[in-house]
C-alpha cells in the first residue's frame, strides 16, 4: 500500500479504482445523511413553538397544534408496549427454558422470522379487517396492530438476553430444590430485563415511524383526549400527521415541523439504545 | 403439596406455550385473513385477467382491474433501487469494515442507525420537498413526481439495511483468510475485494434480498413522490406501486373495488413470502461454512 508504484499496472488500477469507489460511497453516504438530518431541521425548527406543541387544531381560526397527535402517539406507545411485552418475553422465555421439542422451536422461529418480513401496509390492512372493523377505527386497534408487528423485535431481543444468563446460576437454584417456575421467576426474568428493554427501545422507534399500518386503524383525528377514551377513538400519531399536512393540506411547515420533531427522537432513541446496550455488556462482562 | 406445586409448574408451562404459539397463530391469522379476503376478486376478475390486463379503471362505468401496471412498477422501481443503492451500500459497507479508522467508523455507525431510524414519511417529504421539483427543473418534464424519484427514495431507504447486513457478514470473516492473501503478496485493496468479500458473499447476498423486501413493501415515502397515477411504468411518469395501489383507494373503496384491493395486497404478501424464502436460503447458506 505504501508503494503503489511499484505494482503492476492493472493492479495499481484497480487499486486506485476501488479505493477511489470506497471513498466515494461512504462520503455520498454520510453527506446524504447530513443534507437529509439537516434539511429537515432547518426547514422545521422555526415552526416549532410553545403554542405549536401545546394546543390542538381550530378550524375557526386556522391555526395548528399537534397536542393531540402528540398524546395519541403516546397513548399508542404505551398500549402497544403493555400488549406486546408479554406475549414477546413469554415467547421467548418458552423458547429457551421450556420448549423441549426442537420442531416447535423452529416453528415459532420461522414464525417470528416471518412477522418481521411483512410490510407494514400489509399490516395495516388485516390489521382493518381484524380490528379495526370488530372494535372500530381507533388507537386500540393500531396499538393491537403495533403489538403483532413489534412481537418479533421483543422476543428477538428477550432471547438474545437469556443466552447470557450463566447456564450455572439455573442449575445453582434447581440445586437448592426449586421448582421450574420459581427458577424462571427469581433467576431467569431478572436476566432478561436489559434484552426486554432494548426491545422496548427499537419497538418505540418504529411505533414513531410507523404510519402505513395506521392509517386505515388508527385513522386520522385531531380530537384532544384522556387516555381511556383517547383508546377509544380514533387519533393520529405525530406521523400520521406529517402524512395529513404534507399531502392532503399542503401545509408544508406543520410537517417539516413535526419532521424535526421525529427526527430528534429518533435520534434520542437510537442514542439510547447504544447506551443501554454498553451499560448491560459492562455489567455483564463484570 | 407435591401434586399442587405440579399443577401449578404444568400450568406455568401451559401459559408459556400459548405464548410462544401466539406468532405462530399470528402469522396464520395474516394468511388466512388475506387468503379469504383476496382470492374472492380474484375469481370474479378472472387470474388471468387479474394479473396481466394492463388497465386499472376501478371507478370508471365499466370498471377495468388489471394490476400488470403496478407490478411491473413494483418490479422496475425495486429493481432500480437496487442497482443504485447496492453498489453505495456494498462500498460503503467494504469502507466501514476493512477500511476505515475507528473515529470514522463509530461516526458513520450512528450516521447509518440515523438513517433507519429516519420515519418513511419523512423521507417521503423531503422527497416531495427536494426531489420532485429537482427532477422537474433537471429532465425539463411537466411533473417531477414520478418513478425515477420513487426509485431514488427507495435506493436511499434501503441504504441502511444494506449497509448493516454487509458490514456484519464481512466482519466475521475470519482474519486468516485476509493474513494468509496479504502474506502471498497481494495489496490490502486486493485481498478486501478478492478474498474477504467472496468469503462474506451469501451474507451480502442476504444483504441485497433484504433491500429488495424492504424495497417492494415501502408504501408511504412512494405514494409521497410517485404521483399515483396507474400507468406503466416509464421513468418520468407518474405511477403507481402495488403497496401504493393498496393504499391510495382504501378509504373509500366499496364492492369488488374494496376487494381487488385485498386481492392486490395477496399478490404482495406472496411476493414478500418469497423474498423472505431466498433470504432463508442465504442465511442458511451463511451457517454452513
Amino acid at each position: 500500500m505504501k508503494h503503489p508504484e511499484r505494482l503492476a499496472d492493472s493492479r495499481r488500477w484497480f487499486l486506485w479504482l476501488v479505493r477511489g469507489g470506497m471513498y466515494a460511497a461512504a462520503a455520498l453516504t454520510g453527506l446524504l445523511t447530513l443534507f437529509l438530518v439537516a434539511y429537515v431541521l432547518i426547514q422545521g425548527i422555526p415552526n416549532i413553538s410553545w403554542e405549536f406543541v401545546s394546543t390542538k387544531p381550530s378550524y375557526l381560526s386556522g391555526h395548528i397544534g399537534i397536542l393531540p397527535d402528540i398524546l395519541n402517539t403516546v397513548y399508542i406507545v404505551i398500549i402497544t408496549l403493555l400488549i406486546v411485552i408479554p406475549l414477546g418475553a413469554g415467547a421467548a422465555v418458552y423458547l429457551s427454558e421450556y420448549a423441549g421439542n426442537k420442531r416447535i422451536v423452529s416453528v415459532i422461529e420461522y414464525a417470528a422470522e416471518a412477522l418481521s418480513g411483512i410490510p407494514s401496509i400489509i399490516y395495516g390492512l388485516v390489521g382493518m379487517l381484524m380490528f379495526a372493523d370488530t372494535i372500530g377505527t381507533s388507537l386500540m386497534a393500531g396499538g393491537l396492530t403495533l403489538a403483532i408487528m413489534n412481537l418479533p423485535t421483543i422476543l428477538r431481543n428477550t432471547q438474545e438476553s437469556l443466552k447470557t444468563v450463566p447456564q450455572s446460576y439455573r442449575e445453582g437454584a434447581f440445586g437448592l430444590g426449586a421448582g421450574k417456575w420459581r427458577v424462571v421467576r427469581t433467576v431467569v426474568l431478572p436476566g432478561c430485563i436489559d434484552g426486554i428493554l432494548t426491545g422496548c427501545i427499537l419497538s418505540v422507534g418504529r411505533i414513531l415511524g410507523e404510519s402505513a399500518a395506521l392509517l386505515f386503524t388508527a385513522g386520522f383525528a385531531h380530537a384532544l383526549n384522556g387516555f381511556v377514551k383517547g383508546l377509544g377513538s380514533a387519533g393520529a400519531t405525530l406521523t400520521v400527521a406529517l402524512y395529513v399536512y404534507a399531502k392532503e393540506q399542503g401545509e408544508f411547515g406543520v410537517a417539516f415541523g413535526i419532521a424535526a420533531i421525529l427526527l430528534v427522537l429518533a435520534l434520542c432513541i437510537n442514542l439510547s439504545a447504544g447506551a443501554v446496550t454498553k451499560y448491560f455488556q459492562k455489567k455483564n462482562a463484570q | 403439596m407435591k401434586t399442587k406445586r405440579n399443577h401449578l409448574e404444568t400450568l406455568v408451562h401451559g401459559i408459556f406455550l400459548i405464548l410462544g404459539l401466539v406468532t405462530v397463530a399470528c402469522v396464520l391469522l395474516i394468511t388466512a385473513y388475506l387468503v379469504v379476503s383476496g382470492i374472492p376478486a380474484i375469481r370474479k376478475i378472472g387470474l388471468v385477467d387479474f394479473l396481466f390486463g394492463s388497465t386499472w379503471a376501478s371507478t370508471a362505468a365499466q370498471p377495468q382491474y388489471g394490476i400488470l401496471p403496478f407490478l411491473l412498477t413494483s418490479v422496475c422501481g425495486t429493481a432500480g433501487a437496487i442497482v443504485l443503492g447496492v453498489p453505495v451500500g456494498f462500498l460503503t459497507a467494504v469502507y466501514l469494515a476493512k477500511m476505515a479508522p475507528q473515529s470514522v467508523r463509530e461516526i458513520m455507525g450512528q450516521a447509518v442507525s440515523m438513517l433507519a431510524g429516519i420515519p418513511s414519511v419523512v423521507y417521503g417529504l423531503v422527497g416531495m420537498m427536494v426531489l420532485v421539483p429537482g427532477i422537474r427543473k433537471l429532465f425539463h418534464v411537466p411533473d417531477g413526481a414520478s418513478l425515477l424519484a420513487a426509485i431514488v427514495v427507495l435506493a436511499i431507504m434501503i441504504l441502511p439495511s444494506i449497509i448493516k447486513m454487509s458490514v456484519t457478514a464481512l466482519e466475521a470473516v475470519p482474519g486468516e483468510y485476509e493474513d494468509a492473501s496479504l502474506a502471498l503478496g497481494a495489496t490490502p485493496e486486493e485481498t478486501w475485494f478478492r478474498v474477504s468479500v467472496p468469503a462474506a458473499k451469501s451474507g451480502i447476498a442476504a444483504a441485497v434480498v433484504l433491500g429488495v423486501g424492504r424495497a417492494i413493501g415501502e408504501a408511504m415515502a412512494v405514494m409521497m413522490v410517485a404521483g399515483n397515477a396507474a400507468n406503466m411504468p416509464s421513468l418520468f411518469q407518474s405511477v403507481r406501486f402495488l403497496t401504493t395501489a393498496v393504499a391510495s383507494e382504501m378509504s373509500y373503496s366499496s364492492g369488488l373495488q374494496r376487494q381487488a384491493l385485498f386481492s392486490i395486497a395477496l399478490v404482495l404478501f406472496l411476493f414478500i413470502m418469497l423474498i423472505n424464502a431466498v433470504l432463508n436460503f442465504f442465511l442458511k447458506g451463511e451457517k454452513r461454512p
